[in-house]
Formats: C-alpha cells, structure tokens, sequence
C-alpha cells in the first residue's frame, strides 16, 4: 500500500478511520502498527507462521479467543489494553501452552480520544512484551457513536503445548488438593471502587498480570498437575464448581485458608458481596496431588505472580459435583455458582 | 478504607468464644426442653441475620433443639408482584430514568423484573444510596428520576432525606416511588396469625438503630415472648440466642438489647424526626407471603406530594396474587421449613423464583437454596 501523506491524526476516532480509506491508513500506520507490532507486518490478509520453531517447543497448538468490554477502560492497575492481552495469555498458560502469538480486533466508537486509544495500545504493547507473546495480525472497526462502550478490545491467541502434558478434569482424584496463586477479587473490587457510581474508597490495584512463567514454574515440579483455571468473570466460587461439577468428586475449601485483602473483605462486608464471587484477572487455581504440595507451593511462591500461593482445599468424594465452604465459625455451606450479575443487598 | 476496618469484624468471629456460647447454650436445653414435643423455635426478624446465619453456618454448629424461623425481615423479598409491575409502568414513560438498589433488580413482576426489562430498553439505573439518586437528577435536568425506595425504617431515614434535600433545592425531575414497610405492624400479624408457634425473636439490629426498642415491648407484654434486639455478626447471633434461652428459662420474657454499640432504647431522634416529617402511615400494604397487613408501609405526607412518583404518573395499581403453589407464608411463620415447601427447587429456584422468600440472598428460600447442606450428596437440582 502506498504511504498516506504524514498529517496529525487529531484528536478524536471518527467513522473515517474505519472506512479503508487515507484516515484508517494514518491510524494504522501513525499508530496502531508501531505501537503494537514489535517486528515486520506481513503485507497479506493473514500472518504467517513458522511451523518449525512451534513444532521444536511441543506437539499441539493451543488456540483461545476472549472479547473485553469493561467499565471504566482505566483502573487501578490496568485498562482494557493489558486486561485483552493478559486474559488471552492466561487462557493460554491454563491450558499448559506456552503463549507465542496474539491477534487484536478493535471495535472503537465514534468520538474516542485518540490519546486514550494511544495509552491503551501501548498498555497492550507493554503486556505482550511482559508476557513474552507478539501481536501478529489484527483489525479495526469504528462503530457510530452509541454503538459501543467506548472500545471493545477482542484477542486470539496461539500457543504451544509441549509434549506429555495432559490437563484435564478426568485427571481429578479423590484427597487431592486446591491451591489459588494469591489474593482473591483484587480485580473485582477496584473497577467496583473505579466506577463513578460507588462513592466508596477502595485502595487495591487489580491483579491483572501474565501467568504463564507461574504455570510453567507450576508444571515444572509438578507434571501431574490435573487442572489450573483463572478465576476471571464469577471468581473462585464459579471456577471450582465448573471443575467439578457433574463430577464424582466434590471440593471442600476452609474460609481461613483463603487469601483476602483486608480491604477487599472490609469493602464486600460493606456491599454485601462475597470475594469467593468477584472478578480475578491474574489470580488461578489449581488441583494438584497432595503430595505435590509442598514442591509446588514453593515454585509458585518463588515467582513475583505466586508469592501469596496457598492451599485453600481439597478435593473429597462427599457432596459429588458440589462446592462446600468451611466457615470460620466450624459450620459448612455451599457454594453455589452466582446467578447473574453482582448485586450488593440494601441493608 | 483504613487497612485495619476487618479488625471490628473479626473480634465478633471468635471461633473459640463462639464454642463457649454453644456450649453453654447445649447445657441449657435440657431444662427446657423438658415435656417439649418439638424444638424451640427462635425468629430472626431481619434477613440480614438470615444471610449471617447461613453464611457463617450457625445453623450447623446449634443443637437441633433449636431451630430458626426466618421471618419477614427481606424487604425485597415481601416487595408484591403488583409493585414491581407498578415501577415497570413507570420505567415505560420514556423520559424516565428509575434509580434502584441492587438487590431489587432481579425482583419479579408479574412479567418482567427491572433486569429484563433495561434489557429490552428501559432507563433503569442501580444506586447505592437515594443521596445517588438526587445526583443523577441534578446531572440529568431534562430527565424525570424516579427512586424506587424500598426498605424497613433502616433505609426510610436516607429517603427522608433525600426527600427534605430534593425540596429545599427545589428540585423539580426527581421523584420517590415509595415502597417503605414497618416492622411492628408486620411483626404483629405474625404473632396474631392462627398458627403462630415461635418461641422468641432475634429483633433487628439495624431497624432497632433508628425507632429503638421501646417499640417492641408489647411482645414480652402482651405475648409472653423474648426480645433481643441482635447485632449481625456471628456472636452476636449465638449471645442473642443465649440471651432468649435465659429468658425463657427464667420465665420473664423481656425486651433486651444484645446490640448496644449500635442500638439505643430511643433509636435516632434525628432519623425518626425526618421519617415523622416526610412519611404518613398507609392504611394498608400488600406482602408477598402474608397478604394485606394494616399500617405496614408508608407513603410521602401531603405536603411532599410533588415528590411521590405514584402521583405524578399513573401507575396500574393492580393487586397481582402469589402463585398457589407457594408456602411463602407458612415459612415465614415457622409452620414448614422451606425445602418442605411444594416447590421449593423446583421450580422455585433463585434463577427463576416463585415465592417471595426465593428472590434475595436474604430470604430463607434463597438463603437454603444458596448454602443448604440438604443439596449436597444430591446430584445439582
């Protein structure tokens, strides 16, 4: 394609810049491309791959596509740039892939700041680095004003499995046990504090963060690893019950064992929410033979994503397909999955 | 949020004085239990103690001799379908923006709940306070914002407020659809019920913050039953337990307060003085579960009429009954236990509720369905 004259991009998204003409080629070109893309771009319709070098690292591919809407785009300690690249990774990492290579569709509404939509690409950039992936192929769409929030942000993502590992539920035995990489709903709670509605001051950073030197420092010492899941949309609660759920087996985990800021449990006893139910975007659990704990409890802790990694459980062959809680007090309840969004009660 | 808030949470989740209090709860049961045919039973008036007890599982850790009845105590679960229908009559006017609490979204009409229909288009917005209300009145001048207000005399005094607030700013597009309820009255038909069988009340903390305790004594007088107004925590619960079984022991039934770092006999001169100014008492209400109660809920007092949402739109008003197959007032008064309810998980389910007692986490329907052991062994319903 020929060069667009060089001419400032202004200050705001209009229709043009996705109509194919100059305007989305100055986007591209001024923007997008060398804010994204660490390497050259591929003149075609679709990227090319070396097989070879993938075939080196393993004998699958890992292949997983996630949307990001979220409101506010900014919050403490990310925005919807890193949130698109690291929930892909991590999609990646749980499946036991090493993430290689990322695509990013974005779906941008009329009027957007092209300064914002500068920051976030380069919170994308960032993360990819971070996460040791590249940004290969991609599309923009601008959409009228009112047709979308903002920016939506969708990533597809490719990995490689390397040989022998086998993840999976059928893998889960009775005894054994539950770990979580680190404090639960850190995310949940700041975009609850970052939204305008909630007149209430919650000082925590989300967890967003890559995953995959955690799983892999994981796998290395512990190879039977059965599971590992980020606890994303639905928290903890939601991850364990779809681990087992139709399953022989159930998962019985302690309310002590279970890391929780103060300020986030202080914030959901305010709201009436439950931590087990709020949002996690670098935070994963894990079931792992019991006498692997104490080899990968160590691992993990010995990486800046896993210092807070405990055992919060175990799996039993009680209540199969469920989820139950030991509370504090010595009593036990279910854990159900959440319906619907999070409402706080009133009273 | 200061990082040490939890610190005047966790003091009341001793597990080790919560085993002291069972303890010494088990070692007096015996004397009363002498010559009983069935176990005690104690009602906790507030859903938020229905929620604590779940939560915490103290319904696990008490002896079986003492079993909870979980009374009328969620106001979005005895909010009645008609209402609901009478907000979404609202909410159709398409200048209207209608601020509601969380919980109350998912609360069915006879059609639609809040949730549905903002899905098929309807400006309904959820808040956290009717102060939140206000706000988006004064940033929306061309728009009508009706607060869907809801809640026992422990959110009444926020309306109040926001009301008093609304006039003196002269605030013309904000407007309350007032479904506030009291817990006297409603405490009353219970124990007037033909089939009324508790034992003693757990009252409610929070309600008992703004109208005291003083109100409540015409129960110990007039019905021989303990009292004890109860804080949320969980020992709180089990002291208030504690503090019924004494009472019924020594056979002075009595009002008492457990809450005390929160709860004065007075309650709130201020708050009761803005409810006296903004509310007039219905003379009738309708509740899920327990049909029409006299002098249960209030609506605006006359002279803020330019603020009551039901008079400035037309609303249907139209009384819609509760399904047949619901038990929701036989729970409520302790005569069946909810999963001994017909349709108790199926087809009455949190996701899809029937009865009132199913919509909140707070209503014991939900709270069982949610946290009940008597789910698990058995295959997800």
């Amino acid at each position: 394609m020929s060069k667009s004259p060089i001419r400032p991009l202004g200050d705001t998204i209009n229709l043009s810049h996705g109509s194919g003409g100059r305007d989305m080629h100055r986007l591209l070109e001024q923007l997008i491309l060398p804010t994204l893309c660490s390497g050259p771009i591929d003149d075609g319709d679709a990227a090319s791959i070396a097989m070879a070098e993938l075939i080196n690292q393993g004998d699958r591919l890992a292949f997983t596509t996630d949307s990001y809407t979220i409101t506010p785009l900014v919050f403490p300690g990310g925005d919807i740039g890193s949130l698109a690249v690291n929930g892909t990774v991590n999609d990646l990492a749980m499946s036991g892939a090493i993430p290689r290579y990322l695509s990013c569709a974005l779906i941008i509404e009329e009027g957007f700041s092209i300064k914002a939509l500068s920051s976030i690409l380069q919170s994308m950039r960032t993360a990819a680095d971070q996460a040791n992936i590249r940004i290969i192929a991609g599309d923009t769409k601008v959409v009228h004003r009112g047709a979308a929030d903002g920016l939506f942000i969708n990533t597809a993502g490719i990995g490689v499995i390397p040989s022998k590992r086998q993840l999976g539920r059928e893998h889960i035995r009775n005894d054994d046990i539950v770990i979580v990489s680190g404090f639960i709903g850190d995310h949940g709670a700041a975009v609850l504090a970052a939204r305008d509605e909630l007149q209430l001051a919650i000082p925590v950073d989300s967890d967003c963060q890559p995953l995959h030197v955690l799983t892999e420092a994981l796998l290395s010492v512990c190879p039977n690893t059965r599971i590992m899941r980020d606890a994303t949309r639905g928290g903890v609660a939601s991850v364990l019950n779809e681990l087992i759920a139709d399953s022989s087996f159930g998962i019985q985990i302690m309310e002590t064992l279970i890391p929780v800021r103060p300020v986030v449990r202080g914030a959901c006893e305010i709201l009436g929410l439950d931590p087990l139910y709020l949002a996690n975007e670098g935070t994963m659990v894990a079931i792992i033979p019991e006498q692997d704990e104490q080899p990968a409890l160590a691992a993990m802790q010995a990486q800046a994503a896993g210092v807070h990694a405990r055992r919060i459980g175990k799996v039993t062959d009680h209540y199969p397909g469920l989820v139950s809680l030991l509370t504090q007090m010595g009593g036990e309840r279910l854990i159900d999955i959440p319906s619907g969004e999070l409402l706080p009660r009133i009273c | 949020m200061p990082n040490d808030a939890m610190k005047y949470v966790d003091e009341f989740r001793d597990p080790q004085l919560a085993k002291r209090l069972l303890a010494e709860i088990s070692a007096m049961l015996p004397s009363l239990m002498t010559g009983r045919q069935r176990p005690l039973q104690i009602m906790e008036v507030c859903g938020g103690h229905t929620h604590s007890i779940f939560r915490f599982g103290l319904n696990d850790l008490l002896p079986p001799e003492i079993e909870f009845v979980h009374g009328p105590g969620c106001p979005v679960c005895v909010l009645p379908m008609g209402r609901i229908d009478d907000c979404l009559a609202i909410a159709n006017n398409s200048n209207v923006i209608i601020a509601s609490f969380g919980d109350a979204m998912r609360v069915p009409g006879s059609a639609q709940s809040l949730l549905q229909a903002r899905a098929l288009g309807a400006d309904i917005r959820m808040v956290y306070s009717p102060a939140d209300a206000l706000e988006l009145a004064r940033k929306n001048p061309h728009k009508e914002v009706v607060f869907f207000a809801l809640g026992f005399e422990t959110t009444m005094p926020g309306t109040a407020f926001t009301v008093l607030n609304a006039a003196r700013e002269k605030i013309a597009n904000f407007s309350v659809f007032c479904n506030h309820i009291t817990i006297v009255s409603t405490i009353k038909a219970i124990l007037d019920s033909p089939d009324m069988r508790l034992d003693g009340f757990l009252g409610p903390g929070h309600v008992s913050m703004i109208i005291g305790t003083k109100v409540f004594d015409f129960i110990p007088q007039d019905y021989r039953l303990p009292f004890v107004v109860a804080g949320f925590e969980p020992l709180d619960i089990l002291q208030s337990i504690y503090m019924v079984l004494l009472q019924l022991q020594s056979k002075q039934p009595h009002v008492e307060n457990q809450y005390s770092r929160v709860v004065q006999s007075g309650g709130s001169a201020q708050a009761l003085s803005a409810i006296g100014e903004v509310f007039r008492l219905r003379d009738m209400f309708e509740w899920r579960g327990l049909g029409s109660i006299n002098h249960s809920a209030v609506m605006l007092a006359p002279e803020f009429t330019k603020f009551d949402a039901e008079q400035r739109f037309s609303v249907p008003n139209i009384s819609i009954a509760d399904p047949k197959s619901c038990q929701c007032g036989e729970v409520l008064k302790g005569v069946i236990k909810p999963m001994e309810c017909k349709v108790f998980g199926n087809p009455c389910t949190p996701e899809s509720p029937l009865g009132a007692l199913m919509v909140s986490s707070e209503g014991a329907c939900a709270a069982y369905y949610n946290y009940g052991k008597q789910r698990m062994g058995a295959k997800r319903v």
